[in-house]
């Protein structure tokens, strides 16, 4: 991969909850255009570093700069970049009062100057996308978990953001629904979207990512290519995670 | 049982069922508007707010409403509040409205609950996935939140409602003519110590089964909007 400019850049981040200390001291810098996989065992701070990205969650320490700016120290209003930062949640998240159509088209009309035409036909633009044109007017409780998915992807993506952020996205889904929301986000990626994904599924880890980050208790283990981090992992804690994930 | 007092006595039933839903709609109003400044106190990330609004709602909820109607019926006088007297609206507005304001301080305790625990069942993820699209807090709120809150809200306040109409009855004891005070009226005047007694309670069925399948119609409607 060409050497690109850094889209966001996390320095010494820390996060407690109370006495726990769930993040230690994180230095990621995630490129343009990269598609960085976050692994590691339950607990381990993956979600957690991913809501600190936006800050869903507070860090109680360090910087990270998202196209240049520093969003934790709160000179910039947090809402202006969040637009430009889209999340997809393990359980999609959908405004369940609202139909499809709806659900894509609140954000841009309420936030982006754009009329409800505009946002409407990108919101049909974006159903193409994800497959799923049909649904328009469905609502959330109409739709199986991967159609919800898809949804909540083309939601995100109607902000237009830079960078999207997965946590476990498949992870809630029946096995046969994970294939069509992997496949929306191959796309994604094929497109030059900047992607961290925090997820289990290890075959599209190694197929999809840039880059693989092994996480345990808090920190950062191992990082680099998803054939290095699958194939030679050096730390032990990395070859006992894989052992377990992919050979059970 | 003899109800033949009914020819000559039935205007005291229907003014007092009058008074007794006008009680009950001013209640409902004002308790309302006490109890969502209370629920949004209580939910704030404000300590001073928080802790004034759960006193407040603790303290009305431990202590019996007939106390409560006293402190006000003789407390305001004494701080020197007095509602005046508007003729138009009966001899004894000022008795009304230290009734009305005793049973709507009460309810918006009750109402506060109602709403804070509306709001508080909404999935978090909801709010979470409209912040993460940039969308400040308060429009999140209004846009997302508020709207299905009031799916959950929506019964127990109608619950409330009827609460307050029938524990209305109480403010009789200050001598506002509702439906209650004016059946005793009438059990004196008649001789009659009980079936005035009938009367009134088949007329405050009457009332609140009415507002229980109006309030489940106002339901369903709302249901079936949000097809859910
Ligand atoms: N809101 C919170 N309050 C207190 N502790 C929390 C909170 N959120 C997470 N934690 C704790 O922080 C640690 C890291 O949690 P996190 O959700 O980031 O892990 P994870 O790697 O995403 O795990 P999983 O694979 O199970 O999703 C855990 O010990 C968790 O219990
Ligand atoms: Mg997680």
């Amino acid at each position: 991969m060409p050497e690109l400019k850094p889209l966001i850049e996390i320095k010494q981040l820390n996060k407690h909850f109370g006495k726990l200390h769930v993040l230690k001291n994180i230095d990621l810098t995630i490129h343009q255009g990269e598609v960085v996989v976050v692994i590691g065992p339950s607990g381990s701070g993956k979600s957690t570093l991913l809501r600190c990205l936006n800050r869903l969650e507070e860090p109680t320490g360090g910087e990270i700069i998202f196209e240049g700016i520093s969003i934790t120290d709160n000179e910039h209003d947090i809402n202006k970049l969040r637009e430009n930062m889209g999340m997809v949640f393990q359980q999609f998240n959908l405004f369940s009062h609202m139909n499809v159509l709806e659900n894509i088209t609140l954000a841009p009309k309420k936030l982006k100057k754009i009329t409800s035409e505009q946002a409407e036909k990108r919101a049909i633009s974006l159903l193409e996308k994800v497959g799923l044109v049909e649904k328009a007017t469905s609502y959330p409780a109409q739709l199986s978990g991967g159609q919800k998915q898809r949804i909540a992807i083309a939601r995100a993506l109607a902000m237009e953001p830079d960078v999207m952020l997965f946590d476990e996205p498949t992870s809630a889904l029946d096995p046969e629904m994970v294939g069509d929301v992997l496949s929306v986000m191959n796309d994604l990626a094929a497109e030059g979207m900047t992607m961290a994904i925090v997820t289990h599924e290890m075959g599209f880890a190694r197929e999809a990512a840039d880059r693989v980050i092994f996480m345990d208790e808090g920190k950062i283990v191992e990082e680099g290519h998803p054939e290095k981090i699958f194939d030679k992992p050096e730390h032990s804690r990395t070859k006992d995670f894989l052992h377990r994930v992919i050979h059970i | 049982m003899d109800f033949s007092f009914l020819t000559n006595y039935h205007m005291f039933f229907i003014n007092g069922a009058k008074i007794t839903i006008l009680l009950a709609l001013f209640t409902v109003a004002l308790g309302t508007v006490i109890g969502v400044f209370l629920a949004l106190m209580k939910i704030s990330k404000n300590i001073l707010l928080k802790g004034v609004a759960s006193i407040y709602i603790e303290f009305i909820r431990g202590t019996p409403l007939l106390v409560q109607l006293f402190i006000i019926y003789y407390g305001l006088p004494m701080i020197g509040i007095h509602f005046p007297d508007i003729p138009a609206l009966g001899q004894n507005f000022g008795d009304f409205m230290a009734g009305a304001v005793a049973l709507s301080i009460n309810s918006g305790a009750y109402v506060a609950e109602i709403i804070r625990a509306g709001i508080q069942a909404v999935d978090k993820g909801q709010m979470e996935a409209a912040r993460s699209l940039g969308m400040p807090h308060g429009l999140s709120m209004k846009k997302i939140v508020l709207p299905q809150a009031f799916k959950n809200i929506l019964p127990a306040l109608g619950n409330e409602f009827i609460a307050v109409i029938k524990e209305s009855a109480i403010v009789s004891i200050i001598g506002i003519h509702d439906l209650m005070y004016n059946a005793d009226t009438v059990r004196g005047n008649t001789f009659q110590p009980f079936e005035p007694l009938i009367v009134a309670a088949l007329i405050y069925f009457v009332i609140t089964f009415t507002f229980s399948k109006l309030i489940g119609m106002l339901e369903r409607r709302m249901n079936t909007d949000a097809r859910t």
